[in-house]
């Protein structure tokens, strides 16, 4: 089982040392003048408006609330789907789909009424 | 040094430095970006543990979620991102000797009783996420069904708590 993880550790590693040699090479290689136009925020190709430093709508927020929601169902979800082919071995099959059924479909009724309430609607 | 040894050592520090800067760094907004780091650190350790649901959870739930959450409430809050905050107390030479003293007494509470290094074999063989997901659906099934609920119930509160000021109007 640990074993595994060795292959997380090789790719951490590659991963990170791309980033770190990919900038100190390139902070070699180039030539060192900026100016206003180069330090300029990159937005697209577009003049940038105004800061990035700025308050946020509040209308994100109820997204973000949803995404939690979602994200902790998710969390039972997985050992639910885990479960289920040892639990069909032991002739609980359809007691187990039931049973995630139920969880997701009380899940999916929340979604249906942040739809209907024209929660998910961005204004 | 062992592989597990090294990666103690590096997520020790990636968990320690991250969280020391959450607490030192003056702009918050990389001070929560630091928090969702450290977490990523504790995930890692969960893993050495042994506990791999768990560092999943870690990773899901504190890292996905708990983060984007602050962060969030810290985009938009009025004026606050660009502010340079003072995260240094008054209390200092107060707060010291109090750190010291806690710091001491858990060393002392480690100390007096010696720990397993490695897991018992049985554990380690099965892994711990499938019988805590047998678990789930046959003693715990109840509470498993009722957490549905629960979402339900904060889902319907966030969007009526959150639907009630217009949205956009500060904008």
């Amino acid at each position: 089982m640990a074993g595994n993880y060795g292959y997380v550790a090789v790719f951490a590693i590659v991963g990170v040392a791309f980033a770190v040699i990919s900038l100190v090479m390139s902070w070699f290689l180039r030539p060192h003048n900026p100016s206003g136009e180069k330090l300029a925020t990159y937005e697209c190709g577009e003049v940038p408006v105004g800061p990035a430093w700025r308050q946020f709508r509040v209308g994100y927020y109820i997204y973000l609330l949803a995404f939690v929601i979602f994200d902790v169902e998710v969390l039972f979800v997985i050992p639910w789907a885990l479960a289920l082919r040892n639990l069909k071995g032991q002739g609980l099959g359809l007691f187990a789909v039931v049973d995630g059924a139920i969880f997701i479909a009380v899940l999916a009724a929340g979604l249906l009424y942040a739809w209907k309430k024209g929660a998910l609607k961005w204004e | 040094m062992t592989g597990q040894g090294v990666a103690f050592a590096v997520l020790a520090a990636i968990t320690i430095i991250s969280a020391l800067l959450v607490v030192t760094i003056k702009n918050i907004v990389r001070s929560a970006l630091f928090l969702a780091l450290s977490f990523v650190g504790v995930a890692g350790l969960y893993i050495l543990l042994n506990a791999e649901f768990l560092a999943a959870v870690q990773v899901l739930i504190y890292v996905g979620a708990i983060t984007v959450l602050m962060l969030f409430a810290i985009m938009l809050t009025q004026q606050i991102m660009s502010a340079k905050i003072s995260q240094t107390t008054e209390w200092f030479w107060l707060a010291l000797p109090m750190a010291l003293a806690m710091l001491a007494t858990l060393i002392f509470f480690f100390a007096m009783r010696t720990y397993p290094v490695n897991p018992a074999p049985d554990a380690l063989a099965v892994g711990t996420t499938m019988p805590l997901a047998e678990a789930l659906l046959k003693p715990y099934l109840l509470p498993f069904e009722l957490a549905s609920f629960i979402l339900l119930a904060a889902l319907v509160g966030a969007i009526v708590i959150a639907r009630e000021e217009k949205p956009g109007a500060t904008d």
